[in-house]
């Protein structure tokens, strides 16, 4: 049988690469090849692409802004354009807005401050190559680490967004409440994941690489990269 | 020969600007009650060669427009000049 | 003109002892180098005799002080490299820059032995929160931080942070790193042979924090604007690439020996290097990167952040290059070993400094101040204190709660990313930190304390509790201790009593490793922590590094529990001496410091230990701040439960509800596991004191805990 095998891609400053190899390994058992942002091809047989958290180029300038120029990006274009998945994490959500993969961009946080902690979130969307080991309105309790995790869009263009359900995660309360008070970051309408209209971009604030083992607390994120490793399956079965 | 481009980027109208909203009141609360508004955005100042000032501030605006600015979220101007050292 | 010694730094005996060892007088630039290096920040000319009091030597240890950090054994061919450092005076005047660049400093320290940067943690003394000035720099200090270390990619997994009004100008900022290094992997300062080359990887260097370490020697200036241009700027981002960039170096074979750069730069470090190799070394200064103009004495004590010194062989260079080159930082050759002993310095092919290695960084010769005991304190009859009734315990609970020194401290450490790396199995918040390792499957331990308001009363006992403080909660969880660090944080040394207190701060640390086998690795000295408006408490703080038990999981402060008992180890009564009771409910009042019973604590080890192996209870907290009340309500808040007290147990006096010090700890037991818990600490006091409620502490059927002090207290709850 085939498996999955992901590429994360390492710009300078990126700093939760190893964290997602092992939390796929730890989840699905499959490979994972950690790409330099300077190669301009991906590993054969990538299937998933991550675009993980951290601080590329240091956040300067705009966050994800300069590692949306790095040479790689052109085969991440690529292998979206393929329909193939892309995962971009916390600064990877930031630097799929600046490529331009997913609409929008991430300004900082309505309290001015870096927020660590667990939080919860809602699916709401179980048919993406992503979701598909969850239940739609199912909680999960996952970690955020960001300074700039408040979605925006223009007001129209978000309207037409949740139209088309394009949002696949919100935050929300324990028991699955949607709010403002249950938002930490400000984000409109709760966003904390959003996925492009052909459903195999999927840019996410929360970090599901770190609930992954329920010695970190939580085991909630697992299922995602069961999701992908299923999905991935499925396709190379046909 | 060398130009200086003074690059100006600002929150765009409409969108919220968090840091500039935490100033005006910092402002307001430290005693300059005549503070409407503030917004908070970044000096970007780029050395650069060209043969004609049109040329640089040419260069300028694609640098703009390729990596400098976000125009979902930015606005910016340009002003480009002879460097004097 | 004859160049000025004093202006320099250096006093008139320190002088002669330069021209008489030199044979000379120093040239401009070796004076500037030699004022700095002289310096007590650099040389410890005032503790290094009080230093060397310390135990050192433990089982555990693999590296003691003397190099960038210390290194204890964790098993299975792995250590943990770990120290602690001050930027006291740089947070005082820059608060963002100057916490920053102490993150960045004591990464880099960790990283010099070879080590992966894992965890950080950090003490901060922060002035009264009701002064707006010094909450200001809490605040820049807290977000310089976060900025450094989140961006770094280092998580911070816990510390500990009080306010009092002697921080007010003084604030205190020691930063700990830990690193993770294979033992057959260690790096050291001191394999340096002739031939070899100086390699500096990093950002350019500039005028940044310029003569610092003299800086950090003296108190501070009425005026800190003045003092501004020395503080240095960091840049977290070339600080992870460095880090990447050396390990990959070094796994590769090609490090001889490293040295960070931090206080008084190249020629600290290479100088360091050549001293303990027992070699030369020789720089030219026309060959470092530089980002502006600078004279030779500038480009040797520049304190630019984000570089490294490696030493490597001439074979190795090309590959060191690439892997440089590929990280997108500066490098360059800057010098070579040589085999004369002499640090020098060449500008244009002209020798600008040629000093013995050995004088540069460890000839300074001690200075010993004058030691005086502070005029005596009243030596009264304690009064015992009157029993409290159940609302005057209730108010003073709330009381404590509320202030700043027991309170929650969700709003620093969530603007600290602590998980990244996913590693963090204890977060911060708890009175452990633990991180794992993936590498030998082990799971690390971590605390830091600090109390001088007990070591201000008493500084020997002060002390001993301080380190005691750190050790307890260890061993509640379930952790064996392998080593400590210590920032040792004082006003000026040259003040009779000042200086008794530090020589008795020490005594007291150092008969507790000695006593509980717990030696120190590393550490730091911080002198001259004061201001024209006052000076700091005396502040040792201490860290202490241990291993969980890898057959038990740590024992947690917090719990949820449907049923059992609720159990008190150690005396019934603490004592009120500097405790947070006497501070806050009856300032004023004089109460006595406890005392230091070593054999007690052994014991209190054994048992607390032998409760997790045998997983006798299902929660544990070591008695610490706000005594017995403030423990068993933390413990209610967090883990949700409440706890029916038994009045016909507990007494009612201050002493019992709210003292402090020596080994005590509550414990919360199921049923089923009551004669177990008992059989552990049998021959220890140990009292049944209360039971498991759905809700609420209730002592004599009086609620201690109503909705209003509960409010808040949790954090946040997601």
């Amino acid at each position: 049988m085939e498996t999955m095998r992901t590429s994360v891609i390492v710009f300078p400053g990126s700093n939760c690469d190893r964290d997602v190899m092992h939390a796929i390994s730890a989840s699905t058992g499959t490979m994972t090849d950690l790409v330099w942002h300077e190669h301009r091809t991906l590993p054969r047989d990538t299937g998933l692409v991550i675009l993980p958290g951290g601080f590329s180029y240091g956040d300067y300038l705009r966050c994800g802004a300069m590692a949306a120029k790095s040479p790689i990006i052109d085969a991440v274009i690529k292998h979206a354009s393929s329909g193939l998945p892309v995962l971009g994490i916390c600064n990877g959500f930031q630097v799929l807005t600046e490529i331009g993969l997913l609409p929008g961009a991430l300004l900082a946080n309505t309290s001015l401050d870096f927020i660590c902690d667990f939080c919860h979130v809602r699916v709401e969307r179980e048919d993406t190559p992503f979701t598909g080991h969850y239940r739609k309105g199912e909680v999960l309790r996952i970690p955020i680490a960001h300074y700039e995790g408040r979605f925006y869009l223009p007001e129209e263009q978000l309207r037409t967004l949740e139209e088309e359900g394009l949002v696949v995660f919100r935050y929300c309360s324990p028991e699955g409440v949607t709010g403002e008070d249950f938002t930490p970051n400000g984000s409109p309408n709760g966003i904390a994941g959003i996925i492009n209209r052909k459903g195999n971009v999927l840019g996410m604030m929360p970090h599901p690489e770190r609930a992954t083992e329920s010695l970190l607390g939580s085991l909630d994120g697992a299922p995602l990269w069961g999701s992908v490793n299923s999905w991935i399956r499925g396709r190379l079965g046909e | 020969m060398t130009f200086l481009a003074k690059i100006l980027v600002f929150p765009r109208e409409g969108v919220l600007d968090t840091q500039g909203k935490a100033v005006g009141k910092s402002l307001n609360r430290i005693g300059f009650g005549s503070v409407k508004e503030v917004k908070v955005g970044k000096y970007i100042q780029v050395l650069l060669e060209a043969v004609t000032e049109a040329d640089a501030a040419a260069a300028a605006e694609s640098m703009c427009g390729e990596l400098l600015v976000n125009d979902l979220i930015e606005d910016h101007t340009v002003q480009v000049g002879p460097w004097k050292p | 003109m004859r160049p000025d010694h004093r202006a320099a730094g250096l006093s008139d005996a320190e002088y002669g002892e330069i021209v008489r060892a030199l044979g000379r007088e120093p040239e401009h630039a070796e004076l500037m180098i030699l004022g700095v290096m002289w310096s007590e920040h650099c040389s410890y000319k005032s503790t290094r005799r009080l230093l060397s009091t310390l135990p050192t030597n433990g089982e555990a240890v693999v590296q003691g002080p003397g190099e960038n950090a210390g290194i204890v054994d964790i098993g299975e061919g792995w250590g943990i490299a770990f120290k602690v450092e001050s930027h006291n005076h740089p947070s005082a005047v820059a608060p963002y820059q100057g916490a920053a660049t102490g993150v960045g400093g004591i990464i880099r320290d960790v990283l010099a032995m070879g080590a992966r940067p894992v965890a950080l943690l950090d003490g901060l003394c922060l002035g009264e929160k009701s002064c707006p000035e010094a909450d200001a720099l809490a605040d820049g200090i807290v977000k310089g931080i976060a900025g450094y270390g989140n961006a770094v990619g280092v998580p911070t997994i816990g510390g500990k942070t009080l306010y009092d009004r002697c921080y007010n100008g003084n604030p205190l900022v020691n930063a700990m790193c830990l690193g993770l290094v294979p033992i057959d992997g260690i790096v050291s300062s001191r394999t340096a042979r002739p031939g070899q080359l100086a390699v500096l990887i990093g950002s350019r260097t500039g005028r940044d924090g310029i003569a610092g370490a003299a800086f950090a020697s003296s108190g501070l200036a009425d005026d800190t604007r003045s003092s501004r241009p020395q503080v240095q700027i960091g840049d977290p981002f070339v600080e992870k690439l460095l880090v990447e960039c050396c390990l990959e170096i070094h796994s590769k074979g090609l490090i001889v020996a490293m040295q960070d750069m931090g206080a008084a730069g190249i020629t600290s470090s290479s100088s360091e290097i050549a001293a303990k190799s027992g070699t030369g070394i020789r720089i030219d200064a026309d060959l470092v990167p530089l980002r502006e103009e600078m004279e030779t004495w500038e480009i040797a004590l520049s304190e630019s952040q984000e570089r490294m010194l490696l030493i490597a062989e001439e074979g190795a260079l090309e590959e060191i290059g690439s892997i440089a080159d590929r990280w997108q930082l500066d490098w360059a050759v800057i010098g070579k070993v040589t085999d004369d002993g002499l640090f020098v310095m060449t500008k244009g092919g002209r020798e600008v400094v040629s000093l013995p290695a050995e004088m540069v960084g460890g000839g300074c010769p001690p200075v010993q101040w004058p030691s005086c005991k502070p005029s005596a304190e009243a030596e009264g009859q304690e009064r015992p204190s009157d029993p409290l009734d159940p609302g005057g315990t209730e108010r003073c609970l709330f009381t404590i709660l509320e202030n700043p020194n027991l309170a929650e401290r969700s709003r620093i450490y969530r603007q600290y990313d602590y998980m990244v790396q996913t590693n963090t199995v204890v977060p911060p918040g708890n009175s452990v930190s633990i991180f794992r390792v993936r590498e030998n499957r082990s799971l690390v331990a971590v605390t830091m304390e600090v109390d001088p308001w007990k070591c201000s009363l008493d500084p020997f006992a002060g002390a001993a509790e301080t380190f005691l403080k750190a050790l307890r909660p260890l061993w509640v969880s379930g952790a064996n201790h392998l080593g400590m660090t210590n920032c040792l944080n004082f006003p000026s040394p040259e003040d009779p009593g000042n200086h008794w207190i530090l020589e008795r701060s020490v005594s007291g640390l150092a008969a507790v490793a000695r006593d509980l086998a717990c030696p120190v690795v590393s550490g730091n000295v911080s002198l001259y922590n004061e201001n024209p408006s006052g000076k700091i408490l005396p502040s040792p703080l201490v860290a202490v590094v241990g291993l969980q038990d890898c057959n038990n999981p740590p024992l947690r402060d917090r719990e949820s529990i449907e049923a059992g008992s609720v159990f008190l180890v150690g005396d019934i009564k603490g004592t009120l001496g500097g405790s947070a009771f006497s501070r806050i409910i009856t300032p004023g009042a004089e109460h006595k410091p406890g005392c230091y019973d070593p054999s007690k604590e052994k014991d209190f080890m054994k048992r607390a230990l032998k409760t997790v192996r045998k997983e006798a209870a299902s929660a544990g907290r070591a008695i610490a701040g706000g005594g017995l009340m403030t423990s068993l309500a933390k413990m209610c808040i967090t883990a949700d439960i409440g706890i029916g007290l038994d009045s016909t147990v507990l007494d009612t006096t201050p002493e019992c509800l709210f003292g402090e010090w020596g080994p005590r700890a509550v414990y919360l037991v199921p049923e089923r596991s009551t004669e177990l818990f008992l059989s552990c600490w049998e021959g220890f006091p140990v009292r049944r004191i209360g039971e498991i409620t759905p809700g609420g502490l209730t002592l004599e059927g009086h609620e201690m805990l109503p909705e209003e002090t509960r409010a808040g207290k949790a954090g946040r709850k997601l």
